[in-house]
């Protein structure tokens, strides 16, 4: 079950593995998780605190989104893990496992056909549907916290909505750098409210937040927090009348796919200098490569087999 | 051991618990993440009176032992209290204010919402969550709807509720962050009115 085609595309449902509940947790856990959701959801953007468990993988890896989806899957869900973008890397191919095994749940690689769409650190390029969940995978939840350490404070800056400090670090970057030099985890408030932090995504993700008809689930284990933005809600990143934000662009396209509006990874291919650009979102590169767009270092379409 | 008594009359709760509450609270997690859009909860139960199904399904999909229980006088029988304490093993409090949930089974009556814990400043959600059992979602009275969840706005026309109701949950807009979050509930069907909603009429 293991070895047979790991990332070759879709598995159907199958019955859950026994001995353990169903989704690994058990339901007193969902229990207090699932309300903590729904406190989050009623109050966009803001952190509230839930009982984070040991889970059978360290914190870090992605124990806090796992925890999420746990109390939100059933068995007519269909799930895609991304783990920068892509789906066969370790953390995304471990944890689709993991609810293949305990859940007994269909997983996709294509973005439109999950129900639940589990992420480290990227959105997927193809724009999210309603009725569409996405959980995120969240490091660090508070965005003050390298400005301020104590948890006590921060609570009390979120309370007053204080958060001229946030500005000011921004302010930094232009003093430094003539413009703001930060190009992930970049704050946002959202629904005019709460200072978020969108979990390290690039800031080329921040406005495909905005506004989105899916619905956002955030959680972060170790810290011991979940957060949410509903559906159609204003998610605003944090910038300057003068310095307005921006999201990176690229002189280059994708090497494989020629696509110019993705956010795109640097391969470095030799120890001469040689590199390369290619779509960090593989289903949406994959995808346009199989509709027929070829960049300029497309193999040659006989022979391509990766 | 005075419900032991009654243990016959004791009705059954979920039939399949695990994959029963998923489902209910993702009806529940959908009409929270888009207020004012009703939903049916598809489970097969029979609950005791004056309970609706989706009354009685959001108890047992959210309520335990760490979640203190207000029941309006209409809710508030034995039956009810054997059954919750039963299948939730939650405890039933007297004071509002000790709540984290209540059940209203006749709203009109209601409590002012800001009788139930609002949440501190920093901490808005150690708040409660009112489920309001009334006879119709479609039916009454028509309020408009706009915030997050909302594309544009949204008609909402709960019934059964008193006529000063959404005034004074309108004058609670002030205290976001802090607040109630509303669930209500008729028959089958379910929808919310999570404290993030802007109420106009």
């Amino acid at each position: 079950m293991a070895g047979s085609g790991t990332s070759a595309g879709p598995d159907a449902a199958r019955p859950a593995e026994d001995g353990y509940n169903f989704a690994y947790l058990d339901e007193q856990t969902k229990r207090m998780i699932r309300r903590a959701i729904l406190k989050a959801v009623a109050i966009p953007g803001y952190q509230v605190p839930f009982g984070s468990r040991e889970m059978p993988l360290p914190f870090g890896w992605g124990t806090g989104g796992i925890q999420v989806t746990a109390s939100i899957i059933g068995r007519d869900d269909t799930l895609k893990v991304i783990d920068q973008g892509a789906d066969d890397t370790v953390n995304a191919v471990s944890i689709r496992k993991f609810f293949a095994r305990t859940a007994g749940v269909a997983t996709t690689e294509r973005t439109e056909d999950a129900t639940i769409l589990q992420t480290r650190h990227r959105i997927p390029e193809t724009r999210l549907a309603a009725g569409q969940i996405l959980v995120y995978q969240v490091p660090i939840p508070e965005p003050l916290r390298w400005l301020e350490p104590r948890e006590a404070e921060t609570r009390k800056m979120h309370a007053l909505e204080e958060y001229g400090v946030m500005h000011v670090r921004l302010y930094e970057d232009i003093a430094r750098f003539g413009h703001i030099a930060t190009s992930y985890d970049y704050p946002v408030r959202v629904n005019g409210r709460y200072l978020m932090r969108p979990s390290p995504i690039p800031k080329f993700d921040n406005p495909k937040m905005d506004r989105s008809p899916a619905l956002q689930l955030f959680g972060a284990g170790r810290e011991k927090r979940i957060y949410a933005i509903p559906p159609h809600t204003g998610v605003r990143s944090l910038d300057f009348d003068d310095h307005p934000f921006e999201v990176q662009k690229w002189e280059d396209v994708c090497a494989l796919c020629g696509s110019g509006g993705s956010f795109l990874d640097e391969i470095v291919t030799d120890d001469r200098g040689g590199r390369m650009f290619v779509c960090s979102d593989t289903d949406y590169c994959g995808r346009r490569r199989e509709a027929g767009h070829t960049g300029p270092a497309a193999p040659d379409p006989e022979g391509s087999g990766a | 051991m005075a419900a032991m008594s009654n243990g016959s009359a004791l009705r059954p709760g979920l039939r399949d618990p695990v994959p029963d509450s998923q489902q209910v609270f993702r009806r529940v997690l959908a009409a929270m993440s888009e207020p004012g859009t009703v939903r049916d909860v598809a489970v097969d139960l029979a609950p005791p009176a004056p309970l609706d199904r989706a009354t009685a399904a959001l108890c047992l999909t959210l309520l335990d032992f760490e979640t203190p229980v207000w029941l309006d006088a209409a809710a508030d029988c034995e039956e009810v209290r054997a059954w919750l304490r039963f299948h939730c093993g939650c405890p039933l409090v007297e004071e509002t204010d000790a709540a984290r949930f209540a059940v209203m089974a006749a709203p009109a009556e209601m409590p002012a919402l800001d009788a139930f814990p609002l949440g501190s400043e920093a901490y808005p959600d150690e708040s409660a969550t009112v489920i309001l059992q009334v006879p119709s979602l479609e039916a009454g009275e028509a309020v408009t709807l706009r915030g997050p969840g909302i594309e544009d706005c949204r008609e909402f026309r709960a019934a059964g509720i008193a006529g000063s109701f959404w005034t004074r949950r309108r004058e609670m807009e002030a205290l976001f962050p802090q607040g109630v979050d509303l669930v209500f509930a008729s028959g089958a069907s379910l929808a919310a009115v999570p404290r993030s909603t802007e109420v106009r009429f």
